[in-house]
């Protein structure tokens, strides 16, 4: 048995890197149904680069394993330093992760920036456990909200001031479901009534916590039309698991429409 | 050159003041070996209830729809046969909060740290032995704090490990934030209270208690990974004690530290305002991720002592080895913001975190790039602590490629709260630290209890972990890149998780069979502190400092005078040699690392 761990170990390496390497191929990532297609090339390429490291380095590591296991006449080298061979390897590294740095920090740029003007605009609050979605309305003015005003049992979760003018043309949805249009930037303001929640959309790589406090505003273009779905993402309590909602990317056209058909 | 002893160290030399009554010698003892013994077996059995936890959580991510009648008697966990939701997010709390601090961070640090310190600077005992017996008996006390959270009123704290508020300030927010949360914070700060004087003791033995000889650069691999880990604490725990009684004050003082104006919990206006609970993300993770690195260092370091040992070769790039320990350290300190980078802070600031995050993966690769430039041309003895160490490089490799996933920011929009990245922190925080562990008990087991630890039995233990410890793990990456996200009581109740139950039930079966196969090191372990083959003094033939005292050491660590070190502890297999190794305390003027301080 002894004399067999090393190979052992080579062998286990080796299943390793050829079973993850197979299942990583696969293509696992949810179909993407927004314009952040530059995420998804950026998964690929740090597939592409970590999967080669991951390669090499396994490969070496059994290799070494099974090759230096002690045998009869072995003699292991007095060999404990060789500054080239150390510079070249942390520089090269060091280089590789400046790449992928300055790649990734132009990438948050371009999702960070700011959003077109013909962006429209829904506000998303979340709430333990659901999601409230407004729409500003003809004005594109939300109307002013107040905890104080907030009725669960009048369906008013979000403590709209109904005295308010510019709240006279919000539209408000049934909970947890969200219309969106297909080519046209949104821009999503997100809210949280109570604890903090995630906003989570895995078909449009969207996700952004719902920060009590604070209103957070972050915008994408759907790219498709279909019924998707809304996930909590960060832990919100015992319903957590059960925070789910729908995104319904519809025709601009038939925006209102559909709009209009949900609050009926 | 530090060699001076303190008068507390010499007073305990003489192997006549050894105490003899059972209570002093054993149980309130200011002995660093039987203190570091205390933290460990404290610091195990911690991890077999922490361990239990985690299978539960597994077993309803398996299957959800069944019912479980057995369990019927974890009365606060399941009605039915059915788990409450609320049990469930008690179950990751706890599972994390037991993982990170009371078995992670202790068995370690507080359990390794204490029995090799002595040992390897050579020192009869710790600078503060009174301090040190003292960090134990208030480690203990939170130990059972953080237990007895779960038999009180609606059970244990449920606001995840990372306790954020508002959910952790708010007492209705979730059944565990009322009593048990309180619970939660007041072990967190007998933890924290326990891990500052071991980390003043660390630093400060490490400092000035080396023996003739030892200087700092010629410490093995694990005085470097205590030394750092020691001053990571001693930086970054401030922030995480401050922050819990700020969150104490929040909820039962009426404090407004992290709770904001204008929040409605269930129908009813919250009465707070003005807090921020981003602050408390801030100073959590402040804490937070030097803490990862509290957890990794060690066993970095073991890995390094016991790769030499058997590869029978010097350490590869022993300066670039402590120069990447001390990089890791410096810049744990500026990654914290990784963690938060959708939590709606500054753009900017994610920016400025990526920066720190990316430049981390350099050292990080050093050490990789080291460890198999020692495995190379060596001849390698295959026994446990070497099958452990060469586990924790393959997951110290598997865990780290991933961080470069989830460091960029925008790449970490997606994996932010997943799957992908349990996959990451369990590969190589917990799964280093944990192989870490069993590497160093089964190397150092012959100075804690003058015996062997059973190779077979080892082995065993180690090939059943190792592979398990894969299947679970390595396939959360798949179903975190397709967005399953943690936290989650039943994941199924999203259409787009669906499809994922069998392969949550292939994870749940290998957690299954890695929580068993644990069963031969308990065995093992306890089998071999008392009928295990007696140990020599040197049993592994290796150089360092430690192999140069019987085993196990005597109250004093050494029966005459401390020995004198003339080299570093890495000259195996030097040219002119008489044997393949040449011990730390050999005055013999061969080798490259000999003569020169």
């Amino acid at each position: 048995m002894a004399k067999l761990q090393g190979l052992f170990f080579g062998l286990a390496t080796l299943v390793l890197v050829v079973v993850s390497t197979i299942y990583f191929m696969k293509d696992w990532l949810p179909p993407l149904r927004s314009d952040r297609i530059a995420i998804d090339d950026g998964i690929g390429v740090t597939l592409l680069v970590t999967g080669l490291v991951f390669i090499a380095t396994n490969v070496l590591l059994g290799f070494f394993a099974w090759r230096y296991q002690d045998k009869p006449g072995a003699q292991a080298a007095y060999w404990h330093h060789n500054a080239k061979l150390e510079w070249t390897w942390t520089l090269v590294t060091a280089g590789i992760m400046f790449m992928f740095l300055f790649h990734a920090l132009g990438l948050w740029a371009s999702i960070q920036k700011t959003p077109p003007a013909n962006a429209m605009l829904v506000e998303v609050v979340a709430q333990q456990f659901a999601w409230n979605i407004r729409y500003p309305g003809k004005d594109g003015i939300f109307g002013r909200t107040d905890a104080k005003l907030v009725d669960p049992g009048g369906f008013n979760f979000i403590g709209l001031d109904k005295s308010d003018p510019n709240a006279a043309d919000d539209l408000v949805l049934p909970q947890n479901q969200l219309y969106l249009p297909v080519d046209q930037p949104v821009r999503v303001r997100i809210l949280s009534l109570d604890v903090i929640h995630s906003f989570f959309l895995p078909n449009f790589r969207v996700k952004q916590d719902a920060m009590p406090g604070m209103a957070i505003e972050i915008w994408f273009t759907p790219k498709q039309v279909g019924d998707y779905e809304i996930a909590c993402a960060e832990h919100c309590g015992l319903g957590h698991y059960r925070m789910r909602g729908q995104v319904h990317v519809v025709q601009a056209a038939g925006l209102d429409t559909a709009i209009a058909a949900a609050i009926e | 050159m530090a060699h001076a002893e303190t008068a507390a160290a010499e007073a305990h030399a003489h192997a006549g003041h050894a105490p003899q009554a059972f209570i002093w010698k054993y149980v309130f003892s200011t002995d660093h070996k039987v203190i570091g013994i205390q933290y460990y077996v404290t610091a195990m059995l911690m991890a077999l209830i922490a361990g239990t936890l985690a299978m539960l959580i597994r077993l309803q991510l398996a299957w959800p729809e069944k019912t479980f009648p057995a369990l019927n008697f974890l009365t606060k966990g399941y009605t039915d046969g059915v788990m409450n939701p609320e049990f469930y997010a008690m179950l990751f709390t706890m599972h994390g909060t037991i993982m990170v601090f009371f078995v992670l961070s202790t068995a370690p640090v507080s359990g390794f740290g204490n029995m090799l310190i002595p040992l390897q600077v050579g020192a009869r005992d710790m600078a503060f032995p009174f301090l040190n017996g003292l960090s134990y008996w208030t480690f203990l006390p939170g130990c059972i704090v953080i237990l007895s959270s779960f038999f009180v009123g609606a059970g244990a704290a449920a606001g995840g490990w990372t306790s954020y508020p508002p959910l952790s300030a708010l007492r209705s927010a979730v059944p565990g934030s009322e009593m048990g949360q309180t619970l939660w914070i007041i072990g967190m700060v007998f933890f924290i209270a326990s891990f500052t004087m071991g980390g003043l003791n660390f630093v400060t033995t490490i400092l000035n208690l080396r023996t003739k000889g030892l200087s700092m650069m010629r410490m093995p691999m694990t005085m470097w990974a205590m030394f750092l880990v020691a001053v990571l604490g001693l930086l970054s725990f401030p922030a995480l004690t401050a922050a819990s009684l700020m969150l104490l004050f929040d909820r039962h003082f009426a404090t407004s530290f992290f709770v904001p104006s204008g929040l409605v919990l269930s129908g009813q206006l919250v009465n707070h305002q003005g807090g921020s609970p981003l602050l408390w993300q801030h100073l959590f993770w402040f804490l937070g991720h030097p803490e990862v690195y509290i957890l990794m260092l060690p066993a970095l370091g073991f890995t390094s002592d016991i790769l030499v040992a058997f590869c029978r070769k010097p350490i590869f790039g022993y300066k670039a080895m402590v120069g990447a320990m001390i990089a890791i350290s410096g810049l744990s300190f500026v990654v914290w913001g990784h963690h938060m980078f959708v939590s709606g802070m500054s753009p900017y600031l994610g920016m400025a975190f990526a920066v720190g995050t990316m430049l981390i993966a350099v050292p990080s690769a050093v050490k990789v790039f080291n460890w198999l430039a020692t495995l190379w041309r060596s001849r390698i003895i295959f026994t446990t602590p070497m099958l452990w160490a060469l586990g924790v490089v393959s997951l110290f490799i598997s865990g780290g490629l991933s961080g470069i996933w989830l460091g960029q920011t925008a790449l970490d929009i997606h994996f932010h709260d997943t799957y992908f990245v349990v996959a990451h922190f369990h590969l190589i925080m917990a799964g280093a630290a944990l192989f870490g562990v069993f590497g160093a008990t089964a190397f150092w087991f012959p100075k804690m209890f003058g015996r062997m630890m059973h190779d077979g039995l080892g082995k065993w233990h180690f090939w059943f972990t190792f592979l398990a410890y894969y299947c679970t793990f390595f396939p959360m990456h798949y179903i975190g890149l397709a967005g399953h996200m943690r936290r989650i009581y039943d994941p199924y109740q999203y259409e787009f998780l669906k499809q994922f139950q069998p392969l949550n039930q292939f994870i749940t079966i290998s957690a299954f069979i890695l929580g068993t196969s644990q069963i031969l090191f308990f065995v093992n372990f306890f089998w071999s502190a008392f009928r295990g083959k007696k140990a020599s003094e040197n049993p592994w033939n290796a150089a360092g400092l430690e192999w140069t005292t019987p085993s196990p050491p005597p109250h004093g660590n050494w029966p005459g005078e401390i020995p004198e070190v003339h080299r570093w502890p890495f000259d195996y297999s030097v040219p002119g040699a008489e044997k393949d190794f040449v011990m730390q305390t050999d005055p013999a003027p061969i080798g490259d690392k000999a003569g020169s301080h």
